[in-house]
């Protein structure tokens, strides 16, 4: 599997709204689907993606099967402390991932 | 002429034109760019009056285009074929300046030029990289085409280069032929960079010429931004293109679905499942042509079935093909199964000589053809 991308600003100010941008490569596969030879395709998607922020969930997504492959979620935190802002991504079929970023956080 | 009671004007802007097929061989030397552009002299022979100059303005009412000179021309009949615009405002810090030093090359022969220029001069062991924008877009394989084109003239001329596309989408057509086909010719030249891997280009940064996508910045030696696309400005002047910024029209006529008496051809109509491609545009103006010399005389034209074909040459004797056909259905352009016609991933170096022939012996009628 590819490594996720996470795209998170190196410096910021503190107190400065920051965007964050995360992709990962998979298929969401939604569970309604058949194979060409009538075989069904059971579900296999991303359900979760968890960011904390120096140890502190600043934001969860639940996805669910409308979503498009390799989901693509951009949000925004205000920059508060230099540190480190780790993701982690779970699903279907003990689906895991994780990276993280650091960032400087400068008055 | 297939109704000769038609008197016929064609306005041109300025005495030549310069066709984009076959023109990112111009980037690699293989055609000078002369080898692209025509003139109109042999058309004004066969009976079609030309009016020197650039329709700026359209009165759907009074049926007139109105030319930059203040000149109007009445019409029964309008027929344009504007091809796109770029949208220089999709790309943040992109725009016509930086054009000039990170070229589109995909709508004039002068930015082609630049671009021919900069490859030229570039270190030998420079950075180039392209942009390819979403679809739709002129001419679908043209950015791998011209990466092909940039691949041979490196290989040749700067063998430390490195060449790199990004890509806003997550595949392309013939895929698999082309990156078989820069295995085999360019291995480890290139380097193609989806939607999935972080390809999508969102900003330039044209004074340190760099590419910045979603995660990624890229420094370039030569840039080329290919930017997203839609039907050229005179379409929204005219009221003919819609929300998506393309033309809806009818596919028996061409006939623009927004305002009557006025037809869309080429890459600015929405054609269905019909390509941004020459061999399109030159179909959709025939049919375009028939409909109208029926209309003319009161009848009511039929649907026809017209065909496209594409080519995307590699390397001098390589080149790969991609060939439909199409039919008005529901009201669009679909394929008529079975005529779907592609160069195998598995072809034979005997095969992609074959298909580079086809594409010269295309080219060459076509343009007889167009202009004589």
């Amino acid at each position: 599997m590819a490594k996720p991308l996470i795209n998170v600003p190196a410096k910021a100010k503190r107190g400065e709204v920051i965007e964050i941008k995360t992709l990962i490569s998979h298929v969401m596969e939604t569970g309604f689907r058949h194979s060409n030879i009538g075989e069904f395709l059971p579900r296999d998607i991303i359900t979760q993606l968890v960011c904390h922020y120096n140890g502190e969930e600043i934001f969860r997504a639940d996805l669910f099967p409308a979503i498009a492959a390799n989901p693509f979620i951009t949000f925004h935190t205000v920059a508060t402390e230099s540190g480190m802002l780790t993701f982690e991504w779970t699903g279907d079929n003990g689906f895991s991932a994780t990276g993280q970023a650091n960032i400087a956080v400068v008055d | 002429m297939l109704n000769p009671t038609c008197s016929v004007t064609l306005v041109a802007d300025g005495d030549t034109y310069t066709a984009f097929p076959l023109s990112n061989a111009v980037l690699a030397g293989l055609r000078p760019l002369t080898a692209q552009q025509f003139g109109y002299d042999k058309i004004a022979g066969s009976g079609v009056e030309i009016a020197a100059g650039r329709v700026t303005g359209i009165d759907p009412q009074a049926r007139t285009a109105r030319l930059g000179d203040g000149r109007s021309i009445p019409y029964d009949r309008l027929v344009i074929a504007p091809g796109i615009d770029v949208k220089f405002d999709a790309i943040k810090g992109y725009g016509e300046a930086a054009a000039e030093v990170m070229p589109h090359a995909w709508t004039n022969g002068a930015q082609v030029a630049l671009l021919a220029k900069q490859l030229e001069a570039m270190p030998e062991d420079g950075v180039v990289v392209i942009s390819a924008p979403v679809a739709p877009l002129r001419c679908p394989l043209g950015p791998y085409e011209r990466a092909s084109m940039m691949a041979l003239f490196l290989k040749a001329r700067k063998p430390k280069a490195k060449l790199i596309v990004l890509d806003s989408k997550d595949s392309f057509i013939l895929q698999k032929q082309f990156e078989a086909a820069w295995a085999e010719l360019y291995p480890g030249l290139i380097e193609w960079i989806g939607l999935s891997q972080g390809g999508n280009l969102t900003e330039v940064d044209v004074a340190n010429k760099t590419l910045i996508t979603d995660f990624e910045s890229y420094k370039a030696d030569v840039a080329n931004v290919i930017p997203p696309q839609r039907a050229a400005e005179i379409t929204s002047t005219a009221g003919v293109a819609d929300r998506t910024g393309w033309c809806p029209v009818d596919p028996i006529t061409f006939e623009s679905q927004l305002v009557p008496n006025i037809h869309v051809i080429g890459d600015a109509a929405i054609a269905g499942a019909m390509p941004k491609a020459a061999s399109a545009a030159s179909a959709e103006g025939k049919i375009c042509a028939a409909a109208i010399a029926e209309l003319l005389q009161g009848k009511t034209p039929q649907p026809r079935e017209l065909g496209s074909s594409c080519y995307s040459l590699i390397a001098p004797d390589f080149a790969l093909a991609i060939g439909d056909k199409y039919r008005p259905t529901d009201g669009q352009f679909m394929e008529v199964e079975g005529n779907a016609t592609s160069t195998p991933a598995d072809a034979t170096a005997a095969q992609h000589a074959q298909e580079a022939k086809s594409a010269d012996a295309w080219f060459a009628a076509t343009t007889r053809e167009t202009f004589g």
